[in-house]
């Protein structure tokens, strides 16, 4: 149904070396994916290119037929003119104001419907911006690093509250970012980029059940074992593992 | 204090608050009054004669029938100068080839007199209603283009990518999405532009209209009428104040209410 699958042949910036090169990934539905690579890495480029906002690469990017997107973006991009009520109903103008009220609740916004993005704490703000992203019931959700920046109980508690998004809308999710442990923790499956040009160096399949805490033992054993086995991986030179064909 | 200052006073502002902006006025109207009383002279007339000729006016009706022409020539030059130098302005910002080709243009546009403009038009188009209007209206587009092409050279990238990604409806993106960033341009350009109009209207309306507060200032001005000069000044001066407090403070407090 809402299948993805993506095959990026090459994408560079003007002249320049290409910053991803046959770069080859793809999600069952409502699978929970993390990629994960050093920053520079062109994490950012491939969500760009994914979510339609750039259409100068090389390649095929295909997604279910009638496959809603939605992105969270590095900052929260509320429209600051507008409450938060107001910015959602502007993504979701079918949402009554019932069920939005509702929605608001369930992340712990209740109060906050009529409020400007400016009087809310950056914490908020993300929250209000992941829900905005459910709230549209994506087929495909993206995620670029949404938690960085954040102080450890607010990342925590954001990260809980995309698990239980995500557990009850089930949309398959993209989640780019450069922690190994955060991805550990939340995905099905981890991919790993390496850089100059990016494409999947590894792709790891996490085991045990959730909700599995970053700073968990589970986790912090399965991130260990892997830069065991994988000593360059983040640094973006490993190729230890090749990428698994389509 | 300070905050009051700069936003103004707000719809239900108190005397104490409104004081500090009525003051200066009282104070300029007193120095008027000493001054004519110590000239005695006909050629500045006291404020209270002045008011005297105002209230003679309105009673007869006169007053009104001219402001309110001249009213009406400032409202549709107005609305069509905003209209196509908000348009012009957006697509030289947004379009690199437009701004080019147009730019020479409107530099030009920006710094011919606007007598030049109104003698131009009236020999060209005849002394009627159009002409007048389009001299105004060619006299003030440059400006609020110039102004308005700052503002979308500085929209936001990232909040008009987040309209792509949700695949905003075209109105839904420029209304709640993209004007908005515009906001504050288009107010600088709305006052500043009220002020220019003014002055320009009441130049076209003396040079080839028979109605107006332009046309009967120059007509005061041949019999040497001071007090009618300055009776029609004050009246237009409370139209401006009016027009400030009851339409563009308020539209302005509460389209930056966010900003608070």
């Amino acid at each position: 149904m809402n299948r993805l699958q993506v095959h990026i042949a090459s994408k560079r910036f003007g002249q320049a070396a290409p910053t991803l090169q046959d770069l080859r990934l793809q999600a069952q539905p409502g699978e929970l994916l993390a990629l994960v690579g050093p920053s520079g890495a062109g994490k950012t480029s491939l969500l760009k290119i994914i979510s339609g906002l750039d259409p100068d690469y090389q390649g095929q990017v295909q997604l279910g037929t009638n496959c809603r997107i939605s992105m969270v973006f590095q900052e929260p991009r509320l429209m600051p003119w507008l409450t938060v009520a107001e910015n959602l109903h502007l993504v979701a103008p079918g949402l009554a104001p019932a069920q939005l009220q509702q929605a608001l609740d369930r992340v712990g916004l209740g109060d906050c419907a009529r409020r400007f993005a400016r009087q809310l704490s950056g914490g908020m703000q993300r929250r209000v911006a992941l829900l905005r992203a459910f709230l549209t019931q994506p087929g495909l959700l993206l995620l670029d690093e949404p938690f960085a920046s954040l102080d450890r109980p607010t990342a925590e508690l954001l990260r809980q509250q995309l698990l239980d998004l995500w557990q009850e809308h089930k949309p398959t999710v993209l989640l780019v970012t450069h922690s190994l442990t955060e991805a550990l923790a939340l995905a099905d499956r981890v991919l790993f980029l390496g850089t100059h040009p990016a494409r999947v160096v590894l792709d790891h399949a996490v085991q045990g059940t959730r909700p599995r805490a970053l700073d968990s033992q589970a986790v912090q054993a399965m991130a260990q074992a892997l830069l065991q086995a994988h000593p360059d991986l983040l640094r973006g030179q490993a190729q230890t593992e090749p990428a698994p064909p389509p | 204090m300070s905050e009051e200052l700069k936003t103004g006073p707000a719809p239900g502002a108190t005397v104490p608050q409104l004081l500090p902006r009525l003051l200066p006025l009282l104070a300029l109207t007193l120095v008027w009054q000493l001054v004519a009383m110590q000239l005695h002279s006909r050629s500045l007339p006291t404020p209270w004669a002045v008011l005297e000729v105002l209230w003679q006016s309105l009673q007869e009706g006169e007053l009104l029938f001219h402001l309110g022409r001249t009213l009406q020539r400032v409202a549709i030059s107005f609305c069509l100068a905003m209209l196509l130098g908000v348009a012009l302005g957006i697509l030289m910002g947004r379009y690199r080839r437009l701004d080019q080709a147009l730019d020479s243009l409107l530099i030009l546009g920006l710094n011919i007199p606007a007598l030049v403009t109104t003698i131009l038009c009236y020999i060209w188009f005849g002394l009627g209603e159009g002409a007048a209007i389009l001299a105004v209206v060619l006299n003030k587009v440059p400006m609020v283009a110039i102004n308005l092409r700052e503002g979308a050279r500085a929209v936001d990238p990232q909040l008009m990518e987040v309209a792509q990604v949700y695949r905003l409806p075209a109105g839904q993106r420029f209304f709640k999405v993209y004007l908005p960033q515009l906001y504050p341009y288009l107010f600088s350009s709305a006052r500043n532009g009220l002020a220019l109009i003014w002055k320009i209207v009441l130049v076209v309306e003396l040079l080839g209209r028979s109605d107006g507060v332009g046309f009967q200032i120059g007509s005061f001005f041949h019999f040497f009428d001071i007090r009618s000069i300055l009776a029609y000044s004050l009246a237009f001066a409370a139209v401006v104040f009016l027009l400030e407090a009851l339409l563009l403070r308020p539209l302005e407090n509460h389209l930056n209410r966010w900003r608070l």
